[in-house]
């Protein structure tokens, strides 16, 4: 700041001015920039999770840009000749044999592969823990349940994304993950076997799946992931962040630092930071060592073969089945052992997706919810959830069923029994487990508002008698602690024609499901006189 | 700046401890160099009666309890006429027998005998009936084609041990030990002889030469470590997803606490 202020010499314009005025002159940008850059953006480090899925997939996109320059998709077989000698003069495809090259003739090349694929792990981790948020604080309320829908179809199409990058590169280990979906599309009736024909252009593996699952991996799904996104993101500027309670925070605003320019600075940095984080996990640890694997071939298997962690939950599902699950019935096979995962699994992930429109017809709320609740003020939802994290849990550990008896020690078959009784047993302990302890807690926010917290000052009374001094809460500190919503049951009414619906009653008995044990906010009233008495 | 050096005492507070490392790397330097004194040294005729003699006595002593007075099997063990000097030098030479406790299988611990009572027992127990040979060293040195070998070991040995030797579960508590660590004469050993769980791969149906190649490939996978960095244990996607998790998404996670912290 050595110059002179511009206000004492107007005629002498900084570059900056000049440019953004050119740039306002020719396209009235400034209106946008205004409004854009005045959106407040609330301040919790929560609310930065989709912004990690967000610039992990920006990593991802320039790291496999750079891949397709020297990727090939093509199944033809050749000899390899590059510089990694345990593997010199084996027949593979041309697609494993450039994704060698990638690794050890390009330079750069392994480093940038890596990043991809660790980038690509953790924009899922991050949809993933985003998803957990926006859950746990019921940011899918109205008006933002489509944009749920919309965050819930990316976390299914990353997964696709991943899956199909997984199967690029023809190694052993992807192989053995084609032949898994092959055999799950082929374990439905009467379709699956047209349906994997048509998949793979012929019998499994064919000559055609790699350069397929290449065009969806880099043209269609990315195209997909891109226009949902934007989607995603026009939906967040339109409904506003959510915030969580707080004094001066109502439904009506948003409070938080604006776009421009803290914020935006800091979500540039940030991105910055975890392209840091990604090339430095990159750079040190291996991932995916298709050198090890080797080309596929469809006779051996390697032990320890797993998909990415994301598609582990319904390879787990696979695992936990019980044998003798398939039988020969009218002449044809019926694959109950692949049908009953792939049912429960659908079943899972339309509940998942729909849950904003279940919640709302529950309590019969047509308000707008900008305030995000505290998971503890929410039990039943909030059971809920831990009762469907348990359910994933365990789905997901069972896909590492084999190197969780390896590493503990234990056997294969006691491993896989305990998690078919977690993915069974487990959510209604894990539902009856949350929601006490979300009563609990609420209670414990009741007498502290109402009693003060215990301050740890011990005072002796002229009597002897010895008390504990409670401090009273200051004024913000007590607004989040009240400011939460209570629900009562819906009470059964008769419709216009002066009759109960079917609708009606289920209605009313789900509600009272949700509602029946629940801790009220401490009112005015109950705050009035609970400071006087004592009790 | 003026010189203060104040003396507490004659000795400088980290003297005992100094003392103490330097008296532990003399013992330690000292025992290895005369354990590995020991070693070499062993050189054991597989003919002479008198090793023979020797290895019945540490049978005997040391394995008759489940293998029988005179290796003919019992309730607790099998016999062990015609497995060969291979299949002992194996167990014995593993740490696995003598066995500490029955279970799905024998667990490796620290190797109980020196290399020439080894190879006693191992020549007294080949003496009882024709079994598969402890292989010379042209087979075991890891000289062959490691391509090759790591194409036999993809379709032979994968399956259960991992592509990259990693090791892997079975059913019922066993389990197939990761290869990481483990010499070329242990590993064409448990080939010819099958240990445990293993299947025996005789030499018809992978020729010496191709076990010397497969023994090239585990060599090559012991002696150059991952080119992409750190190898978490190359226990393929799991452990990169519980890494991501934990490490990467934490990291970050910490990140965003930090961004949004107020400053005080």
């Amino acid at each position: 700041m050595t110059t002179a202020p511009s206000a004492t010499a107007p005629q002498k314009r900084s570059f900056t001015s000049a440019a953004s005025v050119y740039v306002n002159e020719r396209t009235s940008i400034a209106g946008f920039v205004k409004e854009l850059g005045r959106k407040a953006f609330p301040d919790h480090w929560s609310f930065l999770l989709g912004e990690v899925a967000l610039f992990s997939f920006v990593v991802v996109l320039i790291s496999g840009t750079f891949l397709t320059f020297f990727f090939q998709a093509s199944m033809v077989e050749v000899h390899y000749d590059g510089s990694y000698v345990p593997l010199k003069g084996v027949e593979m495809s041309v697609a494993m044999a450039s994704t060698l090259d990638i690794s050890f003739d390009i330079r750069g090349g392994l480093f940038v592969r890596q990043m991809h694929h660790w980038a690509a792990l953790l924009f899922v981790a991050a949809i993933g823990l985003h998803m957990l948020r926006i859950f746990f604080t019921g940011a899918f309320r109205k008006p933002r349940e489509l944009n749920w829908v919309i965050g819930f179809t990316l976390f299914i199409l990353a997964m696709a994304e991943g899956f199909t990058g997984y199967s690029l590169p023809d190694d052993l280990l992807s192989g053995n993950g084609l032949r898994i979906i092959d055999g799950m599309v082929k374990g439905i009736p009467l379709i699956g076997t047209w349906t994997s024909f048509l998949l793979f252009g012929g019998e499994f593996p064919g000559t055609q799946i790699v350069g397929r699952l290449y065009t969806l991996h880099i043209l269609l799904l990315p195209a997909l992931v891109v226009a949902l996104v934007a989607l995603h993101l026009v939906f967040v500027v339109v409904h506003k962040h959510t915030q969580y309670a707080g004094p001066g925070k109502t439904q009506q605003n948003a409070v938080g630092p604006p776009i421009l320019p803290i914020y935006a600075a800091k979500a540039g940095g940030f991105f910055f930071i975890i392209f840091g984080v990604l090339a430095l996990i990159a750079s040190m640890f291996t991932i995916n060592p298709i050198w090890n694997y080797g080309p596929y071939d469809p006779s051996p298997v390697s032990a320890g073969t797993q998909p990415d962690w994301y598609i582990g939950f319904a390879d787990g599902a696979l695992r936990l089945i019980p044998p003798g699950w398939e039988f020969v019935w009218l002449d044809r096979t019926w694959s109950f052992n692949i049908l009953v995962p792939l049912i429960v699994i659908g079943v899972f992930i339309v509940l998942v997706l729909i849950y904003p429109f279940i919640e709302a017809w529950i309590k019969g709320d047509r308000r707008e919810h900008h305030i995000a609740d505290r998971p503890r003020n929410a039990p039943t939802r909030t059971a809920i959830g831990a009762a469907g994290v348990t359910f994933y849990a365990g789905l997901w550990a069972a896909a590492s069923s084999d190197i969780l008896a390896t590493h503990f020690s234990l056997t294969m078959e006691g491993v896989i029994h305990a998690l078919q009784a977690v993915v069974i047993i487990g959510p209604f302990v894990a539902y009856f487990i949350a929601k006490r302890v979300c009563i609990a807690l609420q209670k414990k926010d009741r007498e502290i508002v109402l009693h003060g917290y215990e301050s740890g000052r011990i005072v002796k009374l002229p009597g002897g008698e010895f008390i504990e001094v409670h401090q009273p809460l200051d004024e913000y500190d007590r607004w989040k602690l009240v400011s939460y919503e209570s629900y009562a049951p819906l009470m059964i009414r008769p419709n216009a024609r002066g009759k109960i619906t079917v609708g009606q009653r289920l209605r009313a008995s789900f509600s009272r499901w949700f509602f029946e044990d629940r801790i009220a906010p401490v009112t005015r009233g109950e705050l009035e006189s609970g400071h006087d008495t004592h009790h | 700046m003026t010189r203060q050096k104040r003396r507490t005492g004659r000795r400088h507070p980290l003297a005992t401890v100094a003392l103490l490392a330097l008296g532990l790397v003399f013992t330690g330097g000292a025992y290895a160099a005369l354990s590995s004194g020991t070693i070499a040294q062993a050189e054991v005729d597989p003919n002479s009666q008198q090793t023979i003699e020797e290895g019945k006595k540490l049978f005997q002593a040391n394995c008759a309890t489940c293998h029988g007075m005179s290796a003919e099997g019992t309730g607790e063990g099998p016999s062990l006429i015609g497995v060969g000097a291979a299949a002992v030098d194996f167990q014995v030479g593993t740490g696995r027998m003598p066995m500490q406790m029955q279970g799905p299988q024998a667990q490796q611990k620290p190797v109980q005998f020196t290399d020439e009572q080894i190879q006693q027992l191992a020549y007294y127990v080949a003496s009882l009936g024709p079994g598969p040979e402890i292989p010379s060293d042209h087979l075991v040195n890891g000289g062959g084609d490691a391509a090759n070998g790591a194409e036999l070991f993809r379709i032979n040995c994968a399956m259960c041990h991992n592509v990259a030797g990693a090791g892997g579960a079975l059913t019922e508590g066993k389990f197939a030990p990761p290869l990481t660590d483990v010499s070329g004469v242990h590993i064409y050993e448990a080939m010819v002889t099958g240990p445990q769980n293993m299947p025996v791969f005789n030499d018809l149906n992978i020729s010496p030469e191709d076990k010397r190649d497969v023994i090239t490939y585990l060599k090559y996978l012991q002696d150059n470590r991952s080119p992409g960095g750190i190898e978490l244990g190359s226990l393929g996607p799991v452990a990169e997803g519980l890494f991501i998790w934990i490490f990467g998404l934490g990291a970050i996670v910490a990140i965003t606490v930090w961004i949004t912290a107020k400053s005080n």
